[in-house]
């Protein structure tokens, strides 16, 4: 109940807008001491009037990643909660699912991305399937590992008032992993842009992926890196807001700040 | 109101325990007389709790051969309600849903009145909303004290509920259990004398595999221990503790 300063978080963002400035003084700094051509690494200006001056284009690319990612997210977070809530119920199913979904782990996605391109089209479908194959395992394994490990004092608690395992989960298992659901969803919002911008690289017409490839292929290096930044803040605007809900998440199951 | 419907039981458990072939009692009996407090004695790790865990039908890790039976004969399973040291309130749920747990996993109808009434039995009318991080030690053993007389159950198990409380806040936690407690058939595992002492009817001292009972003078609620009876039981607890 005591008022919580706000002055953490103001710093965090000095932090980082500190830290983004001084990446981009030694950019800077590298350009100006090499004299390197601009075809192969443009300073941070030329890339700054690539960003405005194609303001258009980037925006629309970005919107399509943007979609992209966000449903290959909220599939692949939905996939992994109904995973991980199964393979909780069934202990059968844990013992033949998860070694399976431990193997294909091995497998490289940008194996599989190709593969996807072939079987879902050059359009947004195999991109969104990437995101999903990227994002499932560590939702479905943190939140495994979450109802799986609920304190047995709360089970036992449970037991002694008779609930039925199906309330035993939803009321007590569930909102006991929380926490550790909203980890693996941290992730996933980092992983699944990776997942979409691996499926465009491999075949698409749209989608920053598919802008930086172009970018490359004419040597417009300084719009390639603008793409690149482009992606950069999406990726950082995703994960900043799944942070705020997670955070939210969190607070409510009142198992974090706990002395 | 808050009592149980049914006439309350007595119960009584004998056989023999062991964990992995080792043996941790044998040939043991213990009785709890029907609606009063009966405290179970004894340093830690000396298998107080496993007992309690035995009749609450929880997991032991261990063996048991003997019996768990009710002095009406009917089963113990179902008719237990359990209180532990840590006052396992759910941090994510309210002092009133806390409270009502028991019925909201069963999917019960809740008994709005009951709940009220056991709240301000307890003191907490003015922390309904409250969640369990807001409340003191104190106060969330109220509120599983609440919980516990909500389930209505004839036989309570209280394993060390208040041995993390401070000496004060333990004292009125003392005087408000015996008191919302009286008629039920309570089991009550203290490592803690003047506990026993000031609230059983019954102790049971444990001791490497063995139990020796002590019957107190029946006594309506709270004993003082400056009682000569008191003064010249404790020594011979201790020499049972000590073996």
């Amino acid at each position: 109940m005591k008022p919580r300063p706000d002055s953490p978080s103001l710093i965090r963002v000095w932090e980082i807008l500190f830290a983004g400035l001084l990446m981009i003084l030694i950019w800077q700094a590298v350009v100006w001491a090499t004299q390197v051509e601009s075809f192969i690494l443009p300073g941070p200006l030329a890339v700054f009037r690539a960003f405005v001056s194609q303001f258009a284009l980037i925006w629309h690319h970005t919107l399509i990643t943007a979609i992209e990612v966000l449903i290959g997210l909220a599939l692949g977070v939905t996939a992994g909660i109904l995973t991980a809530l199964h393979l909780t119920i069934s202990e059968r199913g844990r013992k033949l699912v998860m070694p399976a979904l431990v193997m294909s782990q091995t497998i490289p996605v940008f194996a599989l991305a190709p593969l996807l391109t072939l079987w879902l089209g050059y359009g947004l479908a195999s991109k969104i399937a990437m995101a999903i194959l990227i994002v499932y395992f560590p939702v479905t394994s943190t939140f495994l590992d979450g109802l799986t490990n609920t304190p047995r004092d709360y089970l036992d608690l449970a037991r002694t008032m008779r609930s039925p395992n199906r309330s035993t989960l939803m009321q007590i298992q569930v909102p006991a992993a929380v926490p550790s659901l909203t980890s693996g969803i941290r992730l996933a919002a980092v992983y699944a842009p990776i997942g979409a911008v691996i499926g465009e690289w491999v075949g698409a017409s749209n989608g920053l992926g598919y802008l930086m490839l172009l970018a490359n292929g004419r040597v417009k290096i300084d719009l390639m890196f603008a793409a690149l930044i482009a992606l950069c803040l999406l990726t950082v605007t995703i994960r900043a807001v799944v942070g705020m809900l997670c955070n939210r998440a969190e607070k409510w199951s009142g198992l974090t700040d706990r002395n | 109101m808050s009592k149980p419907d049914h006439e309350i039981p007595g119960l009584r458990l004998s056989g023999e325990f062991s964990y992995s072939e080792r043996p941790l009692f044998r040939d043991l009996v213990l009785e709890l007389l029907p609606g009063s407090w009966t405290c179970l004695l004894g340093s830690s790790g000396i298998g107080k709790s496993t007992l309690l865990r035995l009749i609450a039908g929880l997991e032991t890790g261990g063996s048991f051969s003997g019996s768990i039976s009710a002095s009406d004969n009917l089963p113990v399973d179902g008719r237990v309600a359990y209180m532990a040291q840590s006052d396992l309130l759910l941090p994510w749920l309210t002092v009133r849903q806390n409270v009502s747990l028991g019925a909201s996993l069963r999917r019960e109808p809740q008994d709005h009145a009951k709940i009220d009434h056991l709240i301000r039995k307890v003191g907490l009318e003015e922390y309904t909303s409250s969640k369990p991080g807001e409340l003191s030690g104190g106060m969330r053993q109220r509120c599983a004290l609440a919980r516990t007389l909500m389930e209505n159950a004839p036989l309570i198990l209280l394993d060390e509920p208040f041995s993390a409380l401070d000496p004060v806040t333990r004292r009125q936690m003392q005087a408000l259990a015996s008191y919302t407690l009286q008629d039920r058939t309570v089991l009550l595992v203290t490592h803690d004398l003047a506990e026993a002492l000031r609230l059983g009817s019954r102790i049971y001292a444990m001791s490497h595999g063995t139990l020796e009972q002590f019957d107190l003078p029946a006594c309506r609620s709270i004993r003082e221990l400056d009682d000569p009876v008191m003064m010249d039981i404790q020594p011979r607890i201790f020499s049972v503790l000590n073996a």
